[in-house]
């Protein structure tokens, strides 16, 4: 009778310890401050163009990201955004690899990454009578063969946004030239 | 004694499922501190040119690590979902309030809960008055 006292004792106090855990919550601190590198992040993400058809230089945004595999989610011309999105598999072959040891190893079986989501965010702003920037932000989202979300976070390569940069000036000439 | 534990193990298991959980009727329902969260969420500027706003908050929320969603001009709302291995989202509305002041307004969602503490939103509305060169207003 005693053990049975005692293990209906842990029971309770570990389930009451439940709903705690549970609900714990909070919004990190520093989530709407600016930090030291959002100056150095905007810089990251903007180019300015000489031009003032802020309208073209989104027409032309819109023409890259589609070629780059983009999917239009949303526009909005008169406040200069556009939203769009590309989804692939990113499966890879040394992941797999890996979990097939680990099953054949430990029997156990591990999940390996599968889709991932990139949001592209362009904005465009009018700067002075001559200029326009232009500000784009990816973010990305990995899900594993689980359907777990294992990533979900802003992209910080320069590598990448030099590369989209580089690419939007020619889509601009190009867009300038009719071609 | 055993029917004693299976019955209490019942009992929590119940409490705790329901514990935190919403009814599907929950999201209609009107707290009482409804008007204290939303003079925290909302503060009035002094001008009247409502695209510019919304172009300022959405150069703010960039800043503060947002993609933009959605935007609409006409509405005059902005959404952004920042991602750090969390997701905050944030929905900002504008409307005029009175003739020469706009209202700007907004909510927050840290991944499934309504943000209710008053200090991000006084953050975000500091971003935003450095932005835009003008003052946020607490209005009640």
């Amino acid at each position: 009778m005693f053990t049975h006292n005692k293990i209906l004792a842990y029971i309770l106090l570990t389930l009451s310890f439940l709903p705690l855990v549970s609900c714990k919550s909070g919004i990190p601190k520093d989530a709407l401050t600016l930090t030291p590198t959002s100056l150095a992040d905007r810089q990251l993400e903007t180019r300015v163009y000489e031009t003032t058809d802020e309208k073209k230089l989104l027409s032309a945004s819109a023409a890259l990201l589609q070629d780059l595999g983009f999917q239009l989610d949303e526009s909005e011309v008169p406040l200069g955004v556009i939203i769009a999105s590309r989804d692939r598999n990113v499966t890879d072959a040394g992941q797999v690899a890996g979990a097939i040891v680990m099953a054949i190893l430990f029997r156990v079986s591990t999940p390996v990454d599968r889709n991932q989501k990139v949001i592209a965010s362009l904005t465009t702003k009018p700067i002075d009578n001559k200029r326009t920037a232009v500000r784009i932000v990816f973010q990305h989202m990995v899900w594993n063969t689980r359907n777990d979300l294992v990533k979900n976070e802003c992209i910080n390569d320069a590598q990448i946004y030099q590369d989209f940069f580089s690419k939007l000036s020619k889509s601009v000439f190009l867009e300038a030239q009719g071609i | 004694m055993t029917k004693n534990i299976i019955f209490c193990i019942t009992i929590f298991s119940v409490l705790f499922l329901s514990g935190c959980g919403g009814g599907q009727k929950d999201f209609m329902k009107s707290d009482e501190s409804q008007v204290a969260l939303r003079s925290i969420q909302s503060r009035a500027f002094d001008t009247t040119d409502k695209t510019k706003l919304c172009r300022t908050i959405i150069a703010t929320l960039q800043d503060l690590g947002f993609v933009i969603d959605k935007a609409d001009d006409t509405l005059g709302s902005v959404s952004g979902t920042k991602r750090a291995g969390y997701s905050l989202r944030m929905t900002v509305s504008v409307r005029p309030r009175g003739e020469k002041q706009m209202m700007v307004r907004c909510n927050a969602q840290y991944n499934l809960e309504t943000v209710v503490d008053p200090e991000p939103y006084q953050q975000f509305f500091t971003a935003l008055s450095k932005a835009s060169f003008l003052e946020a207003q607490q209005v009640e």
